[in-house]
């Protein structure tokens, strides 16, 4: 009975800790001051300065275009090399895979001031494209991670069989491989668009020009201190999420009753 | 013809965007700005300095503090919540994932608004009739905020082994005579090591290479070699110097990467926690 | 009583409301060999969990050597277990498996280098010291999870369903081991298991459970050849189970006919299960038989074959080494002391 009480404090103290800071911008979000310690009556006007924030809105809207484009093209590109990479030879295979995983493993600000380089030194003025190619870049690898074990799982020789029954090699890749491989794809291109809306410190290094995203305007706003504001957009976000997650487990939990 | 069509874009992609970008690093890294590429060691002696060296003695101290106070924290929690009933753990673990979708960067912040000299917690100090601290910038603050930011990293791969793991074993284990610290010594943690491990790199790597934490937490000094090298790119404008701390910093990560990967394997082959 | 190395007196055992051994009194003698037997569901791990620690009775108790052991927890009862998955522990080689409980209680490495040789020799895997538990075949991981069990020398050996993922040849053979080895050693084995055959080769005494109670006590022969209920009998064998009528001492009436047979202590006219073995009914000329019926369909069993016969509205199962081919008219015939009256269930 004790160790029992024991747990369920413990597990309580880590979940305040975990919710406190989230709970304390929510709370203060709708407090009539700039202070974030003394509570002055409720208001809504930090929503309206939210809203009325052009560079907020703005880095907003370049978030969730370049999440869409870079997601899209990474599942694209990711898919078709996976499927490749299934049917290449062994040494080939290790190749790529190795190579693969570097922007996984290697730390983001490496990933990040190396294609800041690169751009550099191929003279492209950082922006809106640079910042598109660095986010596939590092969203196509978990494209590949996620879609290749679908490839593996199915039985070996099925595009032979498809193209022995008179499949062009292209009907056989979408008739038999696609729907086989789908669970991978999907999850891949949810993977990619999570990162590319989370990234900072990539696109940090690889922005400019005005293009920003909401991390980077988050990062360049707080350095300057407090901002009631970031409490308001912290308030939206964190009701995004738990929205979301609601749908995602309702769906989830609907399929399992079918 | 597909089959072979089909990676040709990626292999062209990697090419470009991963292999040649790290080729300029290791260039970088290895000359002295001029008109020619010359080759050159004064970027690796200069970090040989003192003051750098302490930057990276510096680094890697608070991140394996900060690892090592997820796993005494996260290893508990971990196991609290695998033997939860199955009603209330999905719930738990959802409740345990649900901060980290939030931005990381709005989570650091929420912390210098409770740290701050104005903050929420020095008001409570007040309240209290304490005298009031300064919470923010100091080493302290990055290293809550490093445990903030990476506790889940450390708890869900070991909860994820810990549910894996057959009860029958930890059965077994106190058939033979093994009582609950014993089972856990000699059996639990033994097999639960693939998902420590994980959870070690999982937490160790980005709190090594952090800039954001210490930059939002401690102010624009040079405190962790994140900050350096983000510095050199972007204030100092020394490419080469900054291309050769990443490249020192992505050798660190790398061999920190291997041993894990080496331990991992010497220890069980099997209900191994692979998150990568 | 004293001779009771374990013994279990009103246990039960409720799972979220649903009773799942219900009140239930065993006992197993020293150097004996217990079975309990059962489908899956009867209560028969659950009982042996509760023998070993892993559960808690609801009510009951239960006794080791004399002395209430229901509240001492798994690691400190003279009792060690056989895993229905071996539930070897895969971070350990095979010594180190087998040297596990030694090294608890803390014996010298001379001594644990001995015992364990000394099991690895009796398991016939001399050699394995250094073996991972994953390049081990099932069979081999088997013997080295008795070996792990047997090092302790405990007082009573549970075994949970220990052959149930080996291939027949090696379960045969597995279990001519496992009697020997209860016999050399002189410990009590408490064996669970849902086949039947297994049972019969290997106890002294088994114990049939169905839906958490126990339905018959005794040794193999006795339960073959007296089951006490219908479910007994088709659990132990395949039977024919009709329903009857006793009209009188000895006398009782199925298949539209009176047969004599050696049963008695029924009420008049009481409604009885009436259980006939395949194996105890004589074929012979339609003439010649108490009843007629026609074969339809002859399946051979490698000794014998079984043949379901058509009598009236009523199938017989009958084993015989003569076959009748489909389609022939033949005689039936049984026994009266092979003609088992059971009081009905329920």
């Amino acid at each position: 009975m004790v160790m029992k009480w024991i747990k369920r404090i413990y597990a309580g103290l880590i979940f305040i800790f975990l919710y406190a800071p989230i709970a304390v911008l929510v709370v203060f979000s709708f407090n009539d001051a700039k202070s974030t310690a003394k509570w002055e009556g409720f208001t809504f006007k930090w929503y309206r300065t939210l809203l009325e924030n052009d560079y907020i809105m703005k880095s907003l809207y370049y978030t969730i275009l370049i999440a869409v484009i870079a997601s899209l093209l990474a599942t694209v590109i990711g898919t078709f090399a996976a499927f490749g990479i299934h049917y290449a030879k062994q040494w080939r295979q290790k190749l790529i895979m190795n190579i693969n995983s570097i922007p996984i493993l290697n730390p983001d600000i490496v990933t990040g001031i190396s294609l800041m380089t690169l751009f550099l030194w191929m003279g492209l003025e950082r922006g809106f494209i640079t910042m598109l190619l660095a986010h596939m870049t590092f969203c196509i690898p978990y494209v590949i991670l996620s879609v290749l074990p679908k490839m593996k799982q199915m039985p070996a020789d099925v595009l032979e069989a498809a193209m022995d029954l008179g499949a062009t090699p292209w009907m056989a890749f979408k008739k038999v491989i696609l729907p086989e491989i789908s669970p991978g794809i999907i999850s891949g291109a949810l993977i990619a668009f999570t990162l590319s809306i989370d990234d900072f410190v990539i696109s940090f290094f690889t922005a400019g020009n005005g293009v920003t995203n909401l991390s980077i305007a988050i990062y360049s706003m707080a350095r300057r201190g407090i901002k009631p504001e970031i409490n308001a957009l912290s308030t939206l976000m964190f009701i995004t999420i738990l929205i979301l997650l609601i749908a995602i487990n309702k769906r989830t939990s609907n399929i399992e009753e079918l | 013809m597909l089959k072979k069509l089909s990676s040709g874009p990626y292999w062209l992609w990697s090419f470009i965007f991963i292999v040649v970008p790290i080729m300029l690093i290791i260039a970088f890294s290895f000359s002295v700005p001029g008109e020619a590429f010359k080759f050159s060691l004064d970027n690796y002696k200069r970090f040989m300095e003192p003051v750098y060296l302490k930057v990276l003695a510096r680094s890697v101290k608070i991140a394996v503090e900060a690892t090592l106070i997820c796993l005494a924290v996260g290893y508990p929690m971990a196991m609290i919540l695998a033997r939860m009933h199955l009603k209330y753990r999905t719930i738990a673990v959802m409740l345990l994932v649900v901060p980290m979708w939030m931005n990381f960067l709005l989570r650091t912040y929420a912390w210098m608004t409770i740290l701050n000299k104005n903050g929420i917690l020095n008001h409570i100090l007040s309240f209290f009739g304490l005298p009031q601290m300064t919470f923010l910038y100091s080493e302290g603050a990055v290293l809550l905020g490093m445990v903030y930011n990476f506790l889940p990293f450390m708890v869900l791969p070991i909860y994820t082994v810990l549910t894996k793991m057959d009860n029958s074993l930890i059965e077994a284990a106190e058939d033979l005579g093994a009582n609950r610290r014993t089972v856990f010594r000699k059996v639990t943690f033994p097999l639960s090591l693939p998902g420590v491990l994980s959870g070690v790199s999982m937490v160790f790597m980005p709190a090594v290479s952090t800039f954001v934490i210490s930059d939002l937490l401690y102010g624009g000094q040079y405190m962790l070699v994140g900050n350096l090298i983000q510095q050199q790119f972007l204030v100092v404008n020394d490419w080469h110097f900054g291309s050769a701390i990443s490249m020192l910093l992505m050798v660190m990560i790398l061999i920190t990467m291997s041993i894990m990967n080496r331990l991992g394997q010497d220890g069980v082959e099997q209900g191994g926690g692979n998150i990568w | 009583m004293t001779d009771r190395i374990v013994n279990g007196i009103n246990v039960s055992k409720v799972y979220n409301g649903v009773a799942v051994v219900k009140d239930i009194d065993f006992w197993v003698k020293k150097n004996q060999f217990l079975t309990i037997l059962g489908p899956s569901g009867c209560g028969k791990t659950t009982t042996l969990r509760m023998i070993a620690g892993f559960e808690q009775p609801t009510s009951g108790q239960v006794m080791f050597e004399g002395v209430d052991i229901t509240a001492v927890p798994p690691y400190k009862r003279a009792i060690n277990t056989v895993f229905q998955k071996y539930a070897l522990f895969p971070h350990l080689n095979i010594y180190e498996n087998i040297a596990f409980g030694l090294r608890i209680k803390k014996l010298n490495e001379k001594e644990i280098e001995k015992r364990v040789a000394r099991m690895l020799e009796l398991v016939n895997l001399k050699g394995f010291e250094k073996r991972k538990v994953h390049s081990l075949s099932g069979g081999q991981q088997q013997r080295i999870a008795i070996a792990r069990a047997l090092v302790n020398e405990p007082k009573v050996l549970l075994l949970d369903e220990p052959l149930g993922a080996l291939d027949l040849k090696l379960r045969k053979e597995m279990q001519i081991e496992l009697k020997n080895m209860q016999r050399e050693l002189g410990i009590t084995f408490i064996y669970v298991t849902h086949d039947q055959e297994e049972a019969l080769t290997m106890s002294d005494k088994i114990i049939i459970m169905n839906q958490g109670e126990i339905q018959q006590t005794g040794s193999p022969t006795d339960i073959y050849n007296e089951p006490e209920n219908a479910f007994v009998a088709d659990f132990i064998g395949e039977s024919n189970i009709f329903d009857g009528i006793m009209p009188a001492d000895c006398r009782v009436i199925f298949a539209d006919r009176e047969f004599e047979c050696v049963d008695s202590g029924f009420q008049t006219n009481e409604s009885v299960d009436v259980v006939i073995r395949p194996e105890d009914v004589t074929l012979s000329k339609p003439e010649e038989g108490a009843l007629t019926g026609e074969v339809i369909s002859v399946v051979f069993k490698g000794v014998h074959y079984e043949m379901l016969i058509r009598e009236s509205a009523r199938t017989w199962m009958v084993h015989n080494t003569v076959m009748a081919p489909e389609g022939t008219k033949v005689g039936l015939s049984v026994m009266p002391n092979d003609i088992h009256i059971m009081h009905k269930e329920g």
